[in-house]
């Protein structure tokens, strides 16, 4: 294809991309070097029969000119990023000066806002993606077990926690495991503990949300891995069972292995889908126990009357950051077999 | 030793079945629950004290004569105006897909002819843009868009998600058109078509079933998204999904959670009989990538 021709199909895609996402990066990273304006106070000095006053007030007309004006706000370097709502190095150094071993250090970093939405962001991420790999595995080959006939079924049930919009599936699950829920009320009759609510407790709502994401996501990697299985070769399961193999060793040296290339595909997807996690939370109204860096970006962008541009774009870029130090390694290697083939 | 490998085999057997049993009741009793509850009243649904009460309605017989309601529904759809969020769904969702399938049958034909190195790169941003969390490209949108006075329009709205759903479906294109031979247009070429021509005469009557299964993905994206529907879009252009969202704020306060289930089932029912019709091509698009790395 010539260069021309290239140009003028791939443009409309191209221009898409670059204008609603490339740029919106970069205004992201820009957004996060200003600082909101701070407001424009005047002192007045009232004078009665008592005596003068001063009192400051809030000169709402400046204010707003101002921020009309120049609407991203004053320059601030990279302050935001190291400011107490962020990376907050000072705290942290303070924070390491004063704690007596690491545990009271952990303790003091995850009272930090930044910290303790990236705790939460990792541990679902590396809690959620290697137990959906393995039940995953699991059910495909159970269901590769069923009679033809059923594998229907349990495919059409099986897609639908993943189809279902995040938001709302995790709603559902939210009703049930309320307090006055079906799962909820059981649990509280069973441990005959009326205040055990996910509401009311980090751990509980923690566990919620992670059995939450591999509700969710659970589907995907049992679906690819169905597709694998038709797709292992009948003749090497023979010669595994005329060697004596039985199904378990069959399993871990001849499936497994042929496998292997899907679960480094469902293992990246699932990387990049549970670092981003951000609905369940919404919907779980979980905003007091879990945050993740993605409701920390939301609720900045919600503030009342006032959006916080700046910290937003701060959190924004350190979660791109997050993303880029978890694809590096797919990214190298494709690179590796790209220059590899053209050599 | 072949009554041993016999039982092994049975167990094997036993311990796979359970598990795809246990799983399906798991995957599919929120969602039965859910409906079955959305016409009950809400002290039904919520049955603290005895459970059987949601399965028979004793509160809701007691409320309102009969054993099943539809209070939620007409709450939801005539109270709240749940309809309106109805209509903005079908208009977003519908040019969302058109214009999408549009740019990325084009690009993904383009990339999948093109032998250049810059393809290759073009495959990898896609890559990379395809993990940006919505949510932060949303707050780059948030500031430019308030000042072109853009903001909370459902053309903005489709043009967004149009863009984040590029990298997506050009990959996944991209592999479909890979798979039709390029003998094919290549010989309407030496027969002395353009480019184009050769597109439109020869690969665009063979495309439709991959066409199709990214039409798919395209729909639910759409259809499913929150973040880039829930910020972008004002009160009245709102679709479902954030309208059940701040349904779920709303009515708690006035004791009207059973509005929220009722749209929360009506959002849903759409996906079964999505599901229903094209369960191949959804679990062929979802390994698509996947086989073909």
């Amino acid at each position: 294809m010539k260069h021309r021709t290239f140009f003028w199909f791939i443009l409309p895609t191209l221009s898409a991309m670059i204008l609603f996402i490339a740029l919106p990066i970069v205004s992201v990273f820009i957004q996060s070097l200003f600082v909101e304006h701070e407001q424009v106070l005047v002192v007045s000095e009232s004078c009665g029969p008592f005596g003068c006053t001063q009192t400051t007030s809030i000169d709402t007309e400046a204010t707003e000119a101002l921020r009309a004006d120049s609407p991203l706000g004053q320059y601030n370097g990279l302050g935001t990023y190291f400011d107490r709502s962020h990376l907050a190095t000072a705290e942290v150094a303070e924070i390491w000066k004063a704690s007596t071993g690491l545990a009271s250090f952990v303790d003091g970093i995850m009272d930090l806002k930044f910290y303790k939405a990236l705790v939460f962001t990792l541990t679902y991420t590396f809690v959620v993606t290697p137990a959906v790999l393995i039940l995953g595995l699991a059910i495909a080959v159970g269901v590769n077990n069923l009679p033809k006939a059923l594998r229907g079924i349990a495919i059409f049930i099986s897609l639908l926690p993943f189809l279902v919009a995040t938001i709302v599936g995790s709603m559902i699950l939210s009703w049930m495991l309320d307090g006055e829920g079906i799962i909820g009320a059981t649990l509280q009759n069973i441990f005959n503990d009326p205040s055990l609510t996910i509401k009311s407790s980090t751990p509980l709502m923690w566990i919620a949300l992670i059995i939450y994401g591999i509700w969710h996501t659970l589907p995907f990697s049992f679906i690819v891995f169905y597709a694998g299985l038709q797709t292992v070769p009948g003749d090497t399961l023979e010669a595994a069972k005329v060697d004596g193999a039985n199904k378990w060793q069959t399993m871990i040296n001849v499936v497994v292995p042929h496998l292997m290339p899907l679960v480094s595909f469902v293992t990246l997807m699932l990387l990049m889908d549970n670092f981003r996690v951000f609905e369940p939370i919404v919907s779980f109204q979980a905003e007091a126990h879990a945050q993740s860096l993605s409701t920390f970006i939301l609720s900045d962008l919600r503030e009342a009357g006032n959006p916080l541009y700046a910290s937003a774009g701060a959190t924004s870029i350190l979660t791109i950051i997050g993303v880029a130090i978890l694809l590096s390694p797919v990214v190298v290697r494709t690179w590796r077999d790209f220059s590899a083939k053209s050599h | 030793m072949a009554t041993k490998a016999e039982s092994r085999l049975t167990t094997f057997k036993l311990v796979s079945f359970a598990l795809v049993g246990a799983w399906l009741i798991i995957a599919a009793f929120p969602f039965l629950w859910t409906i079955w509850g959305s016409f009950k009243v809400q002290g039904d649904f919520f049955s603290k004290a005895d459970w059987t009460n949601a399965v028979f309605g004793v509160l809701t017989t007691r409320e309102t004569g009969g054993a099943f309601t539809s209070n939620g529904y007409f709450g939801a759809w005539v109270q709240e105006e749940f309809w309106k969020n109805v209509l903005n769904t079908l208009v977003i969702v519908f040019f969302t897909v058109i214009i999408s399938l549009t740019f990325g049958t084009l690009g993904g034909y383009a990339l999948a002819r093109s032998g250049f190195r810059y393809a290759f790169w073009i495959l990898m941003a896609a890559l990379i843009f395809r993990a940006m969390p919505h949510i932060t490209l949303v707050s780059g949108y948030m500031l430019p868009f308030f000042e072109w006075n853009i903001w909370g329009l459902k053309g903005t709205a489709i043009i967004v998600l149009v863009a984040i759903n590029q990298p997506f479906t050009l990959w996944m294109l991209h592999s479909f058109f890979k798979n039709i031979p390029k003998d094919m247009d290549e010989s309407a070429m030496v027969d002395g078509c353009t480019r184009f021509q050769a597109f439109w005469h020869v690969i665009v009557p063979v495309m439709w079933p991959g066409v199709i299964t990214t039409g798919l993905f395209s729909f639910l994206l759409a259809y499913n998204d929150y973040a880039v529907t829930s910020m972008l879009l004002s009160k009245p252009n709102e679709t479902m999904v954030p309208a059940v969202a701040s349904f779920l704020g709303s009515v708690q306060v006035q004791g009207n959670i059973m509005f929220a289930v009722a749209a929360v089932v009506s959002a849903t029912a759409p996906l079964f009989v999505l599901i229903l019709f094209f369960q191949r091509q959804i679990v062929s698009g979802l390994t698509a990538g996947a086989v073909k790395g």
